[in-house]
């Protein structure tokens, strides 16, 4: 068994008194991608925002259960939020570049994170957007709006400032449903590059997409994980009726 | 079979669309000519200062002596545009911090409380008669400077800090809507990142939202450009330029409130206010473009 980035234990999250997830335990390979799929209103995107801590900012909603990182429960109450956050990145559904400079939407993490140096934050700049594959397009104007760029190359910038505070994890949501299929595809090849280095968890609406880009799939139905296992054999022969069902497009 | 036909000529829609046409034209005639008439009432009496009675305009701006009753009247309304600029600007510098903390409290700390509570708070503070902040201001805070402070109290410290009470509404009230308006992904993604709630909004929130905030301050500034009584009660009235923040001076409006009364129409006297009121226009003419401009360049 690979090692272990995060594992989730028995996470339930409740709006108000609304269960939107229920009693979850998965546990993420380091250096893989781990899928999520399931119909709307499943809880699969709750689940992720809960494992970096985002669901916090959202009144009534409450989590309960453990999320381990390393030997440490990072669900705990006493644990520094903010430094989670940093371990482990996002990326959202939509693009949400901010209303800067492309430089400086890489920069803003890293700055906040104690890199003075301008020298060390050309690097930085430099190397994330390599490695989102976004240098090429953008090293000739660096300082123009990111605003500027097209909706892949924006959710592409996304990435790169996720990578440049040095995450372990980067999570996320949908990255890709709201672009077109070139930059979708773009996303995806970016993505089988990233998990060299960290673990991704993706929701995604798309199957084959999930089929494409990962090693595991967990099916969520109703807020429980239905089935979890390697990506090949939930698309070619999974255990329960409902994850065949889905799979093969008879619901969702 | 005929009958139903009938409707294809469309006579009684057509005639209705033309009275809902006509009618709106009016109206917005209406405002058109009666703004248009306003403008030039005030610029014609404004002018006449200068083409009438042979004031030179470059006196009037920078003179610094008022004394249109004198033997040899003087004109210098320097002092009046200098007490109007540093009360306003004073004013918003005071109140648009305030008003920008105030609105963050409403939108991202305490959201329940602060749009339940806080701010029809703040919005009442927009409907208090300006008498009242005088009278306040002449009974508070003209006292209270005047035991703190060298001098009489009264003067371009008391003025402002009753302006900055009057245009905060207008400043909490336009950040206010700013923060809620911006999309919630912005601030997802900058604590995504790691960032704390006050890292997220001094650098995120504030930069982002800065061409509206903007909005909101020039709002103010014009606000309290125009406002006369509760101004004019605090400030001493005194047409010079004065030497401290706490030593009696004068504003455009405060002048023109003051003497109105007293002058003849078509006296030099008269029409020098009427110039005052002139630049008063031409000044709020000028924020109303810094506006435009500002909300330009937000929506890029």
């Amino acid at each position: 068994m690979a090692e272990i980035a995060l594992s989730a234990k028995n996470l339930s999250v409740h709006y108000g008194a609304h269960g939107a997830v229920r009693n979850v335990s998965l546990d993420f390979a380091a250096k893989s991608v781990t899928a999520l799929i399931g119909p709307s209103g499943c809880g699969k995107s709750t689940f992720l925002r809960s494992l970096n801590r985002m669901n916090d900012l959202i009144p009534n909603c409450k989590v309960t259960g453990e999320i381990w990182m390393k030997d440490r429960d990072i669900n705990a109450p006493g644990t520094d939020v903010v430094a989670i956050r940093q371990k482990i990145g996002m990326v959202f559904q939509r693009p949400n570049p901010f209303h800067k400079s492309i430089y400086e939407n890489i920069a803003y993490g890293p700055r906040y994170h104690g890199v003075k140096n301008k020298k060390k934050l050309d690097e930085i700049v430099e190397e994330s957007l390599t490695r989102a594959a976004l240098w090429d397009e953008t090293k000739d104007r660096l300082h123009k709006s990111a605003l500027a760029l097209s909706g892949g190359q924006q959710q592409r910038l996304c990435i790169a400032r996720s990578i440049a505070v040095k995450p372990d994890m980067i999570l996320m949501d949908e990255p890709a449903s709201a672009l077109d299929p070139v930059s979708t595809a773009k996303i995806e090849e970016l993505i089988s590059e990233l998990k060299r280095e960290f673990c991704i968890v993706i929701v995604t609406h798309n199957m084959y997409q999930a089929a494409r880009v990962s090693e595991k799939t967990a099916f969520f139905l109703t807020g429980q994980v239905v089935e979890y296992d390697s990506t090949d054999k939930m698309f070619t022969d999974p255990e329960r009726a409902e994850t065949s069902d889905y799979i093969s497009g008879r619901f969702g | 079979m005929a009958k139903s036909y009938d409707r294809l000529e469309g006579k009684p829609h057509l005639t209705e669309e033309w009275v809902g046409k006509a009618y709106t034209f009016v109206c917005i005639m209406f405002l058109v000519i009666t703004i248009s008439s306003m403008v030039y009432f005030v610029a014609s009496k404004g002018l006449s200062t200068f083409l009438v009675n042979g004031v030179n305009v470059g006196d009037l701006l920078t003179g610094l002596k008022w004394n249109p009753e004198a033997d040899i009247p003087l004109f210098g309304a320097l002092p009046f545009i200098f007490g109007s600029f540093s009360t306003s600007i004073l004013a918003a510098i005071i109140a648009a911090p305030l008003g920008f903390c105030a609105a963050v409290f409403m939108v991202e700390i305490a959201p329940k409380f602060g749009r339940k509570y806080m701010q029809p708070v703040i919005e009442l503070l927009a409907g208090i008669p300006s008498v009242v902040y005088g009278f306040v201001g002449l009974s508070v805070i003209v006292p209270f400077f005047r035991d703190t402070f060298p001098g009489q109290g009264i003067g371009i410290a008391a003025g402002a800090v009753v302006l900055a009470v009057m245009i905060l509404p207008t400043i909490t009230t336009i950040a206010t809507d700013a923060l809620a308006a911006l999309p919630a992904g912005l601030k997802e993604g900058s604590y995504a990142l790691g960032s704390t709630r006050y890292q997220t909004i001094s650098r995120i929130v504030l930069p982002t939202t800065l061409p509206a905030q903007m909005t909101g301050i020039v709002l103010g500034i014009a606000r309290a450009f125009g406002e006369a009584l509760a101004v004019q009660m605090v400030i001493g009235n005194a047409p010079h330029i004065p030497h401290s923040l706490f030593e009696s001076t004068s504003t455009l409006t405060s002048a023109i409130t003051l003497s109105m009364g007293n002058t003849s129409m078509g006296s030099v006297h008269n029409n020098a206010l009427w110039s005052l009121a002139l630049i008063l226009m031409l000044m709020t003419f000028v924020f109303v473009f810094i506006i435009r401009m500002l909300e330009r360049r937000s929506k890029l």
